[in-house]
């Protein structure tokens, strides 16, 4: 009978475990609670229920004791909650050094996605088991959601601006994988699998996926194509900044302010380049904003990326 | 003459009621408690409709495949099942009608402070609802009752921008209401009607306005803003016009939050009537049932953030939002366990609305603890726009404000219209609604846990029998919720005549006639003693009893 009513989801990532454990902690506190009100409610409604020949009220004002008591052991009890669930939320939103870049773009009603060997999928997400992966994550029209319940996660994904997830699959699997920000008309179609593989399956799925060219490559074709190396040459003499080196760190700007050079910073410059010019440079980049889909701009910022990494022959001294 | 000996019995008094039956005695009148008689039609018709959407909604959900309704008319549905519900019945239900009734008369005024305007809040009220109806028959909106953009500002198809302008004018209607009950408690009380001999009823309905005044104006202007975008493509909400997206959110939700305020605190204040009354005693705690109803409308405002956890507000603000939202919690607790309290060593009579307050207790507990689960980041993450959310404020809205709305309408109908209900059929309709309610709302939060996003027309095969179960409980809920519709208004012409004070009750509502005449009472009563002042060993009279 209780095949019919699953109570928990797979279990599959890192973490997930630790969130079912404190929602059963949850879980064990409410039905204590409940019961206890429950009790206290149907014995008293019993034992002093009005019959010919009853006592009567006895008229009690209250209690400072009692007030302070239940004050602050409900104070306590949620304030240990907190802490608890903060320690799972900061374990969840902070992703290790090193983590796997895969690009998600949402749209109405389709998942997008590049592996970092170039791959793409649409609505399906092929991952190997004890891998970090960070999803960077855009929306080319409202908002959707990200959302692996086997994981335990979901993140918004906007419009105009990154978000990321990350997690590290440990259960080779297929999972749902549902958009959990209501976005119009299909958004209940909006869905797909995330397909989580043994290291050595996923090597052979990449290697019989059409592998196409990793993003940092398109990007490095774009980069031409857009001629956008017309003016950052990475010459002395250019008339736009050198990119060398330069990922992650600050930046001066024109105006006395700094900036870091990330994802979002090159987001918005091939958008709005007016927005923040680096110093010591003039304001002569057109924007890009309509020529560009936010695929391109992530193959870009791969490519970007990829010149400040030692170890993709970025950076050289 | 003889006839003119014999008929003082059997004619009743002048009251509010019989005073005109002219249709223009209604429609232009400025009593409060004809007014609050309107409202309380109006609202009964809406939720008739919102109602039927619901019934809609869980008909589509009882199969996996989206088989009865195409996605748009299903996205539509739930959204107008939201925007009624919301708006035009748990954000009125109590303070418009039982509110209206029952404050001047519960503080010894004989109107409210400003009776032109109280019915102006109506028609204001009765203009929101025309345009909403209007929106829904002229195709409809798809965007959910939360109006988030940019998906509302530009990318539906649907009358958004009708929709936002019902409720925007909606909002003043609130805020009317509000301004009368704040002005009316403050310079209207009768003499020796101090603020702490106050009934816990009016000092939620306090609460409540000073609520209403602070936020409604903020939804007002965020509707206004979405309204622009999406006729003017003003640059707001929409990045392709250089808005941000996530700001809705934030201005949208420091309304809405306060909002669930809006709607559950006068509830609370009828839930605090209604065990007094039926346990035959003083509020237990009744300064700290009155602070914590403070407490809750400050820090409700606080707590916004808690429904953005996974928008990309940043960490940092997580932590902040998540600590005030437990802090939420403790008021919440207090006010529980001062009503179990009260009933301790009282002389309790399970009455029909006792039978709701009780039934009150049960839900909103669950309700309140299942609220916890949303607050704490490392669950919200997984649960968040999931039906555990659904479940949860179900159990806030309809098993707390809705069951308490029954529970004070059964309790204050003899004083509205002099007659009494039946009181079995109100116990079976009770028990009805609690048991429906349950098998409706229960599996709902396993399937959120599950990770059922909500607001979903098609789902996996492997939660069907739970959504099964969550439908036949909707049905049963339906009909506990038609029979009061039945036989309250059948007890309008059949119901036993209601004396005076049919509980035995303590507060000025009570000691005036039933129904009361048009300015409440004969002479300005004095008040001399503390609410809830019954007498040691206080007992219900068996004579009183209507059953």
């Amino acid at each position: 009978m209780w095949k019919g009513i699953p109570l928990f989801p797979d279990s599959a990532s890192t973490y997930s475990d630790a969130v079912d454990y404190f929602y059963l902690a949850l879980v064990v506190i409410s039905i204590f609670f409940t019961v206890l009100v429950a009790a206290l409610v149907v014995v008293f409604a019993i034992r002093y229920r009005t019959r010919p020949g009853s006592a009567g009220a006895v008229q009690i004002h209250g209690s400072h004791g009692l007030e302070i008591f239940w004050t602050v052991v409900p104070l306590v009890i949620v304030m240990a909650l907190f802490v608890w669930s903060t320690k799972i939320w900061f374990v969840v939103t902070r992703p290790p050094a090193h983590a796997e870049q895969y690009y998600v773009t949402g749209k109405q009603w389709m998942w997008k996605i590049q592996h970092p060997t170039g791959q793409r999928e649409i609505n399906t997400l092929h991952v190997p088991v004890g891998v970090p992966i960070q999803l960077r994550m855009i929306s080319e029209d409202v908002i959707h959601s990200f959302f692996i319940p086997a994981f335990r996660v979901k993140r918004d994904v906007l419009p105009g601006r990154y978000s990321t997830m990350w997690f590290e699959a440990t259960k080779a699997g297929t999972y749902h994988l549902f958009c959990a920000e209501y976005c119009g008309t299909k958004h209940s179609q909006m869905i797909g699998s995330v397909i989580v593989m043994e290291q050595a399956d996923y090597e052979l799925w990449l290697a019989g996926a059409a592998a196409g060219e990793s993003p940092q490559a398109q990007g490095e074709k774009l980069f031409a194509a857009s001629r956008c190396d017309t003016c950052h040459t990475g010459k002395p003499d250019a008339r736009g900044p050198d990119f060398k080196g330069l990922w992650g760190k600050q930046v001066q700007l024109s105006d006395g302010s700094s900036v870091v050079f990330n994802e979002d910073y090159v987001r918005e410059s091939i958008l709005v380049p007016t927005a923040k010019t680096v110093a010591g440079f003039q304001q002569l980049m057109p924007t890009y904003a309509g020529q560009l889909g936010e695929d391109q701009i992530l193959s870009l910022i791969a490519y970007l990326k990829s010149l400040s990494d030692p170890a993709q022959g970025g950076a050289k001294p | 003459m003889s006839s003119t000996v014999a008929t003082p019995a059997a004619e009743p008094r002048t009251n509010y009621l019989n005073v005109d039956y002219g249709w223009k005695s209604w429609v232009f009148s400025t009593d409060h408690k004809r007014i609050a008689i309107m409202y309380l039609i109006t609202i009964a018709f809406m939720i008739l409709v919102g109602g039927s959407f619901a019934i809609l909604v869980r008909l589509e959900l009882a199969t996996p495949a989206g088989d009865l309704l195409q996605s748009e008319t299903y996205n539509k549905i739930f959204t107008m099942h939201g925007v009624v519900m919301v708006f035009f019945f748990l954000i009125p239900g109590v303070p418009a009608v039982l509110g209206n009734f029952l404050v001047p008369i519960m503080i010894g005024a004989k109107d409210l402070a400003f009776p032109k305007i109280n019915l102006l809040s109506y028609y204001v009220f009765l203009v929101g609802i025309l345009l909403t109806l209007t929106a829904a028959a002229m195709g409809g909106i798809d965007t959910g009752w939360t109006f988030y953009t940019p998906y509302s500002s530009t990318y539906s198809n649907g009358q958004v921008a009708l929709a936002a302008v019902a409720v925007f004018i909606t909002g003043f209607s609130s805020i009317l209401t509000g301004l009368n009950f704040v002005v009316t408690i403050h310079k209207m009380r009768a003499p020796g009607m101090t603020w702490f001999r106050m009934p816990l009823f009016i000092w939620a309905h306090y609460a409540t306005s000073l609520i209403i005044l602070l936020s409604t104006p903020v939804v007002a202007i965020t509707i206004v803003l979405v309204a622009l975008e999406r006729l003017f493509h003003v640059g707001v909400f929409d990045p392709t016009y250089g808005g941000d997206p996530v700001l809705f959110q934030h201005m949208f939700w420091f309304y809405s939050h306060p909002a669930v305020y809006i709607m559950i605190l006068p509830a609370m204040g009828v839930i605090s009537e209604l065990i007094s009354a039926f346990s035959k005693k003083r509020v237990f705690g009744y300064p700290v049932v009155a602070f914590s109803s403070l407490a809750i409308a400050v820090i409700g405002f606080f707590v916004w953030g808690h429904h953005m956890f996974v928008t990309g507000q940043s960490t940092y603000a997580g932590v902040v939002f998540s600590v005030i939202t437990m802090l939420v919690a403790v008021p919440s607790a207090i006010k529980v366990f001062n009503w179990v309290s009260t009933m301790y060593k009282g002389d309790v009579w399970m009455t029909t609305p006792m039978c709701f307050a009780i039934a009150f207790i049960g839900l909103f507990t669950v309700g309140g603890l299942t609220g916890i689960f949303l607050g704490t980041m490392g669950l919200d993450i997984h649960m968040h726009d999931t039906y555990f959310v659904v479940a949860h404020f179900h159990y806030v809205m309809v098993g707390g404000m809705v069951t308490a709305f029954w529970g004070g309408l059964h309790f204050w109908w003899p004083k509205m219209f002099g007659r009494m209900y039946p009181e079995n059929m109100g116990r079976v309709s009770a028990a009805i609604i609690f048991i429906g309610f349950n098998m409706t709302f229960f599996p709902q939060f396993i399937l959120g846990y599950m990770g059922m996003p909500r607001r979903y027309h098609f789902y996996p095969e492997e939660w069907q029998v739970l959504n099964l179960l969550s439908t036949a409980g909707a049905t049963l809920l339906g009909i506990g919720y038609l029979l009061p519709m039945v036989y309250l208004p059948w007890s309008l012409k059949f119901g036993k005549v209601a004396s005076k004070n049919p509980w035995g009750a303590k507060g000025l509502e009570w000691e005036t006639d039933s129904p009361p005449t048009t300015f409440n009472f004969d002479k300005v009563p004095v008040v001399t003693e503390e609410a809830y002042a019954y007498p040691e060993g206080a007992r219900h009279q068996p004579e009183a009893k209507v059953v």
